[in-house]
């Protein structure tokens, strides 16, 4: 593996080197866990660990939900009532999927505006970011499919709007929604694809996030500087790194111990506090619920679909609309390309921060668009937000890497380190590092 | 040699055609599998009696899996949807499947010349919710969803959605029955 230079994993034993001439996995086990990583992470750096463990989550339990659930109209529905109220512990099962869904997204979105803060999208961190994207969109098209399944008033009418985005496609758009319901309505039919499909895609995504840390293992990670590792020798590189193991499996895994607290306390004291009461009404082909709304994170997105009213050149609202919502995902997509500062991360950027955090206000502020009934203000401020949203992307983070004036940044990342806990004995030299003792506790007298 | 040559291209070619031939044929099944099966498409047409629905009132009924609008109109309610001028429509189509061609003229819109019989897909044209009757700004449906407004001929009058409600494929087999598709 090219990247950060570091010690690689010798067979010892005879065993050992019996298996590496044949198949060298525990090479690549050891070089995964001990890669060097640089030793001033800040705690934004928990998430793709906290997004592993949620992809996990899911898949545990959804393949036991499946033990369950009959994918049928006739008995979807009651299948999942079945689930709640009979299966041993189903309902704990249930509601740690249903919610761990939505950790999974809240995790993914500090996840990205982690990584559009500090930049690491940047060259040569291109490919992480397109396949972080991608998985992204596999998230979001199994989470709506899971959704889907079981058959309540919100599950069939979310359906039915999200398919209908694709009549909006000029020629092809009718013959294609026929196509993806298997009829003439949402039906039997699409419940049992998205059945099938909400099974398959998150083996996607785990194929997408292996090759996600192979792309960023080959770099080496960003860092709150965005300065790169010193790569010289091994020695030097082990002045601005400490190896993932043990030192950020432990972190990551205090973080994780906080984090399930809260998930848990969640699951067993307010499962449905973020869900809608219309999903346990059985759905009904012949009544529309009052008000249509996905879940709380898809509503950013909802919000700018919504946002058109209007026709634009040839392009109906209707088009306009979703090609809006797909293209708020695709400039997203080009950020590494789009954003012209030489200046990794957002530390260092005084205009950007302002203009970033506008863009994380804004983000709340669609949200909140989102799950409002379309009348009043609220299509006029959807409207500006999505015009902020496409602006700071098209136009703001290319116009601004030309004038902006960035500060200072350090010259390695053992400086900024040393700045953040300063070693005190003089001469000492990396030995503090793995402890991270705040300067206080580290004045006392050194060993 | 040249002649060998040009005997390997063609075999390249030729192999290079037969397999992309072959995963074609492969994946078609693949693709053509999700395409409306048979006994979705037999129910292709029901009958509907008509009799007990009074004047101003509406009826329901569920056809290929949507709902379907079966309205009986009042004499205020059609002199009012013929009194709009076709400028005012910002669809100009009728979208009834039983008159193609034909423009959004109320009279183009019913199944019947007098007007009084209203039959329309319950479905949205923006993205599919069922609209709701006797509501909306010009008396006729509107959507909840996202704010769509038709009139008493289920033509799109403002809000998101682009077209009128479609008129199915529709006709009268009795005095009181009214057969669909």
């Amino acid at each position: 593996m090219a990247g950060i230079p570091h010690e690689h994993y010798e067979p010892k034993t005879g065993i050992e080197k019996w298996l590496h001439r044949r198949l060298p996995i525990v090479a690549i086990a050891y070089d995964t866990l001990m890669i060097p990583t640089p030793k001033n992470l800040n705690w934004m750096w928990i998430w793709g660990i906290i997004l592993t463990v949620c992809l996990v989550l899911q898949i545990v339990t959804g393949i036991v939900l499946v033990m369950h659930y009959t994918p049928h109209v006739d008995h979807a529905f009651a299948s999942v009532e079945h689930i709640m109220r009979d299966v041993n512990g189903g309902w704990l099962l249930r509601y740690a999927h249903q919610n761990g869904a939505m950790l999974f997204f809240a995790a993914v979105y500090l996840h990205i505006f982690r990584g559009l803060y500090y930049g690491s999208y940047k060259e040569p961190r291109e490919v992480t970011w397109i396949i972080g994207i991608l998985i992204y969109l596999a998230m979001m098209a199994t989470a709506f499919m899971g959704y889907v399944l079981p058959w309540g008033q919100m599950s069939f009418w979310g359906a039915t709007v999200i398919t209908n985005l694709f009549s909006a496609l000029p020629f092809i758009g009718e013959p294609l929604v026929e196509w993806l319901w298997g009829g003439f309505a949402v039906d039997n039919a699409l419940l049992n694809r998205f059945f099938s499909l909400h099974y398959l895609l998150p083996f996607v995504i785990l194929g997408l996030v292996v090759v996600h840390i192979w792309a960023f293992h080959t770099t080496g990670n960003n860092n709150p500087t965005g300065v790169e590792v010193r790569r010289d020798s091994i020695e030097i590189a082990k002045k601005d790194t400490v190896p993932f193991w043990p030192y950020y499996v432990i972190k990551d895994l205090f973080a994780l111990a906080v984090i399930l607290a809260l998930f848990v306390i969640i699951v067993f004291f307010m499962p449905n506090f973020l869900g809608h009461p219309d999903n346990y009404i059985e759905a009904n082909a012949l009544a529309t619920p009052a008000h249509i709304v996905p879940e709380w994170y898809f509503l950013p997105f909802y919000a700018i679909l919504r946002a058109i009213t209007f026709d634009i050149l040839f392009i109906d609202s209707k088009l306009g609309g979703v090609l809006a919502m797909f293209g708020a995902i695709v400039v997203m997509a080009l950020v590494p390309w789009l954003d012209t500062s030489r200046v990794r991360s957002g530390r260092y950027r005084p205009q950007f921060k302002w203009w970033f955090w506008i863009f994380v206000a804004n983000f709340f502020v669609l949200m909140w668009c989102g799950s409002q009934p379309a009348e009043g203000l609220v299509p006029t401020i959807s409207l500006l937000g999505t015009i902020y949203w496409f602006g700071y992307f098209l136009v703001i983070l290319p116009l601004l890497g030309l004038t902006e004036k960035p500060l200072p940044r350090p010259a390695t990342i053992e400086d900024d380190f040393d700045e953040h806990y300063p070693v005190d004995g003089g001469g000492a030299t990396a030995s503090s590092s793995g402890g991270r003792m705040p300067p206080s506790t580290v004045a006392t007298p050194a060993e | 040699m040249s002649g060998d040559g040009n005997r390997r291209d063609f075999l390249y070619v030729a192999t290079g055609a037969a397999g992309a031939v072959a995963t074609g044929a492969a994946v078609w099944p693949l693709v053509d599998q999700m395409n409306p099966s048979r006994d979705v498409l037999a129910l292709a047409s029901i009958e509907v009696p008509v009799g007990d629905i009074e004047p101003g009132s509406q009826i329901t009924v569920k056809w290929r899996g949507k709902p379907v609008f079966i309205r009986r109109r009042t004499e205020d309610e059609i002199a009012e949807s013929r009194n709009v001028a076709l400028a005012e429509l910002p669809d100009q189509s009728a979208r009834n499947a039983n008159e193609p061609d034909a423009d959004a003229e109320d009279t183009n819109r019913s199944i019947d010349p007098d007007g009084e019989w209203l039959v329309m897909m319950g479905v949205c044209t923006h993205l599919g919710c069922v609209p709701l009757s006797d509501a909306g700004d010009f008396g006729g449906w509107f959507c909840p969803c996202h704010g769509s407004h038709y009139d008493l001929s289920g033509r799109i009058r403002r809000g998101p959605a682009p077209e009128n409600l479609p008129v199915p494929t529709a006709s009268f087999v009795g005095d009181d029955v009214i057969k669909l598709g």
